[in-house]
C-alpha cells in the first residue's frame, strides 16, 4: 500500500451562505486514481480549485508530502508537483501545440536571466515538451496552432501541458469533456498509462471511463462526501444509486 | 520571413543614408522620430508583448530627461557615458517602485493606476522646486562624448546625434527581438495570451510583470535622455498625459505586438503631424479622424498591411 500524497482535513468553501464544498476529506496516493463522482452542482470544480490553490479555502487544510501547503498560491503549487487540468479548455489559443507544451515545460527550467538566447534552443525543455505531446498522442499536430486543433484534440493538449510539468499529482477536471467515443477510448488508455506514474484525481461525468480506471470511487452531492471507496462498494451501494445513479448503474 | 527580412533591410538602408540628403531640418526632424521609436518600442513591450496596457508612460520617459537636466552642470557640458547610464538606472528604478504596486491589478485598473502615478510624477516636478518646476531647465551645453583626451564624435553636430540615436535605435530593436525570443520573453507572451493558465503552470506572474515594467520604463528613459540631449530642454510637460497617450497613439497607428509596427507607428504619428499642421491649425482634429479610421478600417495598424496576405500555418508566439 503506498502512503498517501495529497490528503486533505475538514476542506470547506462557502461562498456567502451557500457552503460549496463541506468538511471534504480526500486521500491521494502514488500509483492510484482516486474518481470524484456527482451530479452537476455537487461541488466538484470547486474541489478541484481548492486543491490546485485557485480558490482559497474558508476552512480546513491541505497536505502534500507531508506539508501543509494550505495557504500556498496556484503557481507554488504547481512548482511542487502538483499538475492541474481544466474542464473549460485553458490553452494558449495563439500559440502551436507544441509552444502550448514547451512554455508548460519550461516552468520547470524558467531560466528567467537567459534574457537573449534563443529560448528554442533550451533542449531539455523542448524534449520535454515533445515527450508530452507524444504522451498525449499529439505528435502529428505539434505545428497546428492550438486554436485550429478539434475540440478532442484541445482536450488531449490540455492533458499535454500537465504531463509536460513533471507533476507528482495530476488533477483532472473532466478531461473526457466533449470527446467521441473513439477519443473517450484513447483518453482512458491514456489515463491507465498515466497511472503508473502519478498519484491521479479524476472528476469525471463518462461514468464508464470512471469505473474502467478508479481505484477510489467518493460521490459527492450538495458539496457532501455521500460516499467513499472501491469501485464494487459505489457500485453496490443503494444511497449512490438513489441520490445521482438512478437507473443507470453500470453492469 | 525573407521578403520581411528584405524589407527590413531596405529600411535601415534608407535610415543610415538619410542624413547624405543633406536638410539639417529632415536631419533633426528624423532624429526626433527615432528618439520616439526607442519611445514607442519600450512601451510595445508592455502593451503588445506583456498585455500591459499603461498609460503612463511618459513618466518615465520624462525622468530620463531630467536626470541628464538636473545632472547637466551650468558652465561645462555633461559627460555622456556618466549620464546616459544613469539616466536609464534611475527610470528603470522609478518603474520598478510603480510596478512593485501596479502590476498587482489588471484590466481597466492598471490602465487607472498607472495614469495616476504618472500625474503623481508629473506633478513633482510640475509644483516643486526639486525640478526647478513649470519653467524646467535649460542646458546651456550639449554632453560631451569625451572619454579622456578621446572624442569620438561631437553632439553638437546634429549628424553625430543622428548616427548616435541610430545607434541606440538599432540596439533596442534588436535587444527586444533577442529578449522576446527568450525564455523570458515567451513567457511574457504566454501572460498575455493567458495569465490565469501562466500561473496555474507555475509561473510567478508578478515578478515577470514587474521585470517587464522596469525595462520598459528603464528603455524608457533612454529615449527621454536622448530628447533632452536633442532639444537641450527639459519641462514637466513630458510627463504629461499627453505624452503618454500620443506613445499609446503610435502602438495604436502602427499596430501593437510587432516590434516594427512601434517604429512605423512613430513615424506614421510625426509624418500626419507634420502634414496636417502644413495643411490647417486644426491638425489635431485630422489626426484624431485619421486614427479612428485606421481602428475601425485596419485594427492590425499600419505594419499589418503587408501581413495580410502571409497565411500562417506554422506556430509560434507572434514575433517577426
Amino acid at each position: 500500500m503506498s502512503d498517501a500524497l495529497f490528503t486533505t482535513q475538514g476542506l470547506t468553501r462557502r461562498f456567502g451562505g451557500l457552503t460549496a464544498v463541506n468538511d471534504v476529506a480526500i486521500a491521494l496516493h502514488r500509483e492510484r486514481l482516486h474518481a470524484v463522482l456527482g451530479p452537476n452542482g455537487a461541488g466538484k470544480t470547486t474541489l478541484i480549485n481548492l486543491l490546485s490553490g485557485d480558490l482559497p479555502a474558508s476552512s480546513g487544510r491541505i497536505f502534500y508530502k507531508g506539508g501543509d501547503i494550505s495557504r500556498l498560491p496556484p503557481d507554488r503549487r504547481s512548482r511542487l508537483g502538483i499538475g492541474r487540468s481544466y474542464q473549460k479548455t485553458n490553452i494558449f489559443p495563439a500559440f502551436s501545440a507544441f509552444e502550448n507544451c514547451r512554455l508548460a515545460a519550461q516552468s520547470r527550467a524558467p531560466r528567467v536571466f537567459a534574457i537573449v538566447s534563443d529560448a528554442l534552443a533550451q533542449v531539455p525543455v523542448c524534449d520535454a515538451a515533445r515527450r508530452a505531446l507524444d504522451a498525449a498522442g499529439l505528435s502529428a499536430r505539434a505545428d497546428m496552432i492550438a486554436s485550429a486543433l478539434s475540440h478532442g484534440e484541445q482536450r488531449q493538449l490540455e492533458i499535454a501541458m500537465v504531463l509536460a510539468t513533471a507533476p507528482d499529482v495530476l488533477l483532472l477536471d473532466e478531461p473526457l469533456a466533449g470527446m467521441g467515443a473513439e477519443e473517450a477510448q484513447l483518453m482512458i488508455e491514456l489515463l491507465r498509462k498515466l497511472k503508473t506514474e502519478h498519484a491521479i484525481l479524476l472528476v469525471e461525468h463518462d461514468m464508464d471511463a470512471v469505473f474502467a480506471v478508479a481505484d477510489t470511487i467518493t460521490v459527492m452531492v450538495n458539496g457532501q462526501v455521500l460516499e467513499s471507496g472501491p469501485p464494487a462498494q459505489i457500485r453496490a451501494s443503494a444511497a449512490v444509486r438513489s441520490a445521482y445513479l438512478g437507473d443507470e448503474a453500470p453492469g | 520571413m525573407t521578403r520581411r527580412r528584405i524589407a527590413l533591410a531596405v529600411a535601415v538602408l534608407l535610415l543610415a543614408l538619410f542624413p547624405l540628403t543633406g536638410s539639417a531640418f529632415y536631419t533633426e526632424l528624423v532624429t526626433k522620430v527615432m528618439i520616439l521609436a526607442i519611445f514607442a518600442l519600450s512601451l510595445d513591450l508592455l502593451v503588445g508583448y506583456t498585455g500591459l496596457v499603461s498609460f503612463g508612460h511618459a513618466a518615465y520617459y520624462g525622468v530620463g530627461a531630467y536626470v541628464l537636466g538636473l545632472m547637466a552642470p551650468k558652465y561645462e557640458a555633461a559627460n555622456l557615458w556618466l549620464t546616459l547610464p544613469v539616466a536609464i538606472a534611475v527610470a528603470g528604478i522609478a518603474a520598478l517602485a510603480v510596478g512593485a504596486f501596479v502590476v498587482r491589478v489588471k484590466g481597466i485598473y492598471f490602465i487607472m493606476v498607472t495614469l495616476a502615478f504618472a500625474q503623481m510624477f508629473y506633478f513633482v516636478f510640475h509644483d516643486t522646486a526639486f525640478g526647478r518646476g513649470s519653467d524646467g531647465i535649460s542646458m546651456n551645453f550639449k554632453p560631451t562624448a569625451a572619454i579622456g583626451a578621446f572624442v569620438p564624435f561631437d553632439l553638437a553636430n546634429a549628424t553625430h546625434v543622428y548616427y548616435f540615436v541610430f545607434v541606440l535605435l538599432a540596439l533596442v530593436f534588436v535587444f527586444l527581438r533577442l529578449l522576446l525570443r527568450s525564455t523570458f520573453g515567451r513567457a511574457l507572451q504566454g501572460i498575455r495570451s493567458n495569465e490565469h493558465r501562466m500561473r496555474s503552470l507555475g509561473f510567478p506572474v508578478y515578478l515577470y510583470k514587474l521585470a517587464s515594467f522596469g525595462i520598459a520604463g528603464a528603455l524608457a528613459g533612454l529615449a527621454g535622455y536622448l530628447y533632452a540631449l536633442q532639444f537641450g530642454f527639459v519641462n514637466p510637460e513630458l510627463l504629461s498625459w499627453h505624452q503618454s497617450g500620443n506613445v499609446l497613439l503610435m502602438l495604436i497607428l502602427g499596430g501593437q505586438g510587432s516590434l516594427i509596427g512601434a517604429v512605423v507607428g512613430a513615424f506614421a504619428f510625426v509624418a500626419m503631424e507634420e502634414i496636417y499642421s502644413a495643411v490647417t491649425t486644426h491638425w489635431q482634429l485630422l489626426l484624431g479622424a485619421t486614427i479612428i479610421a485606421l481602428v475601425i478600417f485596419l485594427p492590425g495598424g499600419l505594419a499589418s498591411v503587408a501581413q495580410r496576405f502571409q497565411r500562417k500555418l506554422i506556430g509560434g508566439p507572434p514575433n517577426e
